[in-house]
């Protein structure tokens, strides 16, 4: 079996590697755990700055052990089964929103020095070894795998409770959670075409010289990767799936005690997952300059988590200051505009690879792909608003060719 | 090593498979056929398909089986079905008939084509480097097999349009939805276009 492309397997397992393997899992998981602690602390405090209060200020210095005194809180409460809930399905689905969390982790690197044909490698015991629980050939298709795993989790949550709140809001998460899944799919696929590989580490390294793929692919397919995130994540402004207007707390209504904090949990563990990911595939993960020669192996894993921290401050600050999306809204911004244009800008940046390879001239590429996009686009808003007038006509009219939602 | 996985993935993929024939409850079938789709693509990963299993588990348990579950709940039969009615006549004897040819078909290529279990993996090395997988079955398919691969997305692409044909015929402009008056109901011709009206307004 080829397990990883980690050099760390390359002289086969023994008992260090064993020890250097499981090292690695108990730091990833710890520091995922922690960051949850610290990142839900940083959420409330910034939205309490943002909206001009203070946030929680009262457990340890700055209320930085908030979270800790919530946990233990939620640990201790009544652990409530509802009448008419599924019990099997209702006690695992918690664990099926929390596993995947964990795991897509495991494939992001987040430190290593890539640059000058260096491969990303540290001494650990003495074994070279990656800076990323695992390293499987299949790389991020795994990510795209675990976050539709995740879908269950949020489905049987609501599912099983035996409650129409529940039920309402984890159909409305699963058809979001589907829907954005495909914009989110597309986007990764430019970065493989710029990439030519499926490995996050091979997919870092590509990006060791500045040439982040955010600037090489154009822009648009981490625009698109940063809105479908969102959406996946069901993080305002698309978190009509906890709607609370509408729909008491969405699939976790019925959910209390502990297994309600390992929604939480999840959830945050996600949100933290995702900017990762976000890092890794379009910012260039831990490549950035070296300040300090000293502490040369630190910056990369400095670098990682800056950028990491930049993205969840965008995630807190569009909390702050967007409304939430309606329900049409969002399925028209999924499915009318992201999906379409992901696409087209895959086909684009497919066009211009094989330009590439024959020699034909870049400019003519762009220029004659662009004018098929924009006929495209052309032609699908046309039949859309075709579609909308003949489904809408106007109580009493019959004169429908005039009339355009 | 290999035989260890192998035992314990079989084991999850009978044991879902079981589950879904056993199952009274849809969602609790569904969630099995999940279980055997996992250890399918665990034998997968064993014969160093790796691309194969993530496509796997993102096609099969990611988009298909998620359907069948939306489907489930949203027409409201995630109730047990009651056993005694036969939706279409002679479908049992008929499934026993063909669930005991497959049984037969099965052991007959155990027993007799093969010389039994070997244990081993199918192909003798992996397929060149760690992205070598994917490359070569991305090769084969755009270039062999481009023929196929078309008429499918072909096929596809059919069966989505025939599906929003069939799901979305306009015949004349559409009722209002009907309000809480009880009239309205009464007094609307189509009742099949006020259905459909509601439809659209959920979607």
């Amino acid at each position: 079996m080829v397990l990883a492309a980690d050099p760390l397997f390359d002289a086969g397992v023994d008992g260090r590697v064993l020890v250097v393997v499981l090292l690695k899992v108990g730091v990833a998981f710890a520091l995922l755990l922690v960051a949850v602690m610290l990142m839900i602390w940083f959420e409330r405090k910034l939205i309490g700055d943002m909206q001009n209060r203070i946030g929680p200020a009262v457990a340890g210095p700055w209320g930085i052990l908030q979270t800790l005194a919530d946990g233990i809180k939620l640990f201790f409460k009544e652990d409530l089964l509802p009448d008419q809930a599924d019990r099997t399905v209702f006690r695992l689905a918690p664990y099926l929103s929390l596993v995947p969390a964990f795991l897509t982790f495991a494939i992001v690197p987040i430190g290593g020095n890539f640059t000058d044909g260096a491969d990303g490698t540290v001494s650990l015991l003495g074994r070279r070894t990656l800076l990323q629980v695992a390293d499987p050939p299949v790389g991020i298709l795994l990510f795209l795998a675990l976050s539709s795993i995740a879908v269950y989790g949020v489905m049987l949550a609501g599912w099983s409770s035996g409650s129409k709140y529940p039920l309402l809001g984890s159909v409305r998460a699963t058809a979001q959670m589907i829907s954005y899944e495909a914009a989110l799919g597309l986007s990764i696929a430019s970065v493989f075409l710029v990439s030519g590989t499926l490995s996050t580490s091979g997919i870092v390294a590509g990006q060791a010289t500045w040439n982040w793929n955010v600037a090489a692919t154009g822009v648009v397919p981490f625009l698109v990767f940063v809105v479908a995130g969102t959406a996946e994540l069901n993080r305002p402004p698309f978190d009509l799936v906890e709607a609370e207007q509408e729909l008491v707390g969405g699939f976790h209504t019925e959910y209390s005690s502990i297994r309600f904090a390992l929604f939480y949990l999840a959830e945050f563990m996600n949100m933290i997952t995702m900017s990762a990911i976000a890092v890794t595939l379009f910012l260039g993960g831990p490549n950035g300059p070296i300040l300090i020669d000293g502490i040369a192996w630190m910056w990369p894993i400095l670098w990682f988590f800056l950028k990491v921290l930049a993205f969840l401050f965008t995630f807190v600050w569009l909390r702050a200051t967007l409304p939430r999306f309606r329900y049409d809204q969002l399925m028209d911004l999924g499915w009318k505009v992201l999906i379409p244009v992901s696409l087209g800008w895959f086909l684009l940046i497919a066009a211009l690879n094989v330009a590439r390879d024959r020699g034909w001239p870049v400019i003519v590429v762009v220029a004659v792909g662009m004018l098929a996009l924009l006929a495209g686009s052309a032609l699908l808003s046309g039949a859309i608003a075709k579609a909308g007038s003949a489904e809408r006509p106007a109580v009493g009219s019959d004169d429908r060719e005039g009339l355009h939602s | 090593m290999d035989a260890t996985v192998f035992i314990v993935a079989a084991t999850i993929i009978m044991g879902g498979a079981i589950g879904v024939v056993l199952s009274r409850n849809p969602v609790h079938a569904a969630l099995f056929l999940v279980g055997t789709l996992f250890g399918v693509a665990v034998l997968f990963v064993l014969q160093d398909a790796t691309f194969l299993a993530a496509v796997q588990v993102i096609v099969y348990a990611g988009a298909i089986v998620i359907l069948f579950l939306f489907v489930i709940m949203l027409l409201g039969v995630d109730r047990a079905e009651d056993l005694g009615v036969e939706p279409i006549a002679g479908q049992r004897p008929l499934a026993a008939v063909i669930g005991a040819s497959m049984v037969g078909l099965l052991l007959t290529v155990l027993l007799v084509a093969v010389d039994g279990p070997t244990g081993k993996s199918a192909t003798t090395a992996p397929l060149g480097d760690a992205g070598g997988n994917t490359r070569r079955l991305g090769e084969a398919l755009f270039t062999d097999y481009v023929f196929a691969v078309e008429l499918t997305a072909l096929l596809l692409t059919v069966a989505v349009v025939g599906a929003v044909v069939l799901s979305r015929r306009v015949t004349g402009p559409l009722q209002p939805i009907p309000g809480p008056d009880p009239r309205s109901e009464q007094s609307g011709d189509t009742p099949d276009g006020a259905d459909r009206a509601e439809e659209e307004a959920a979607q």
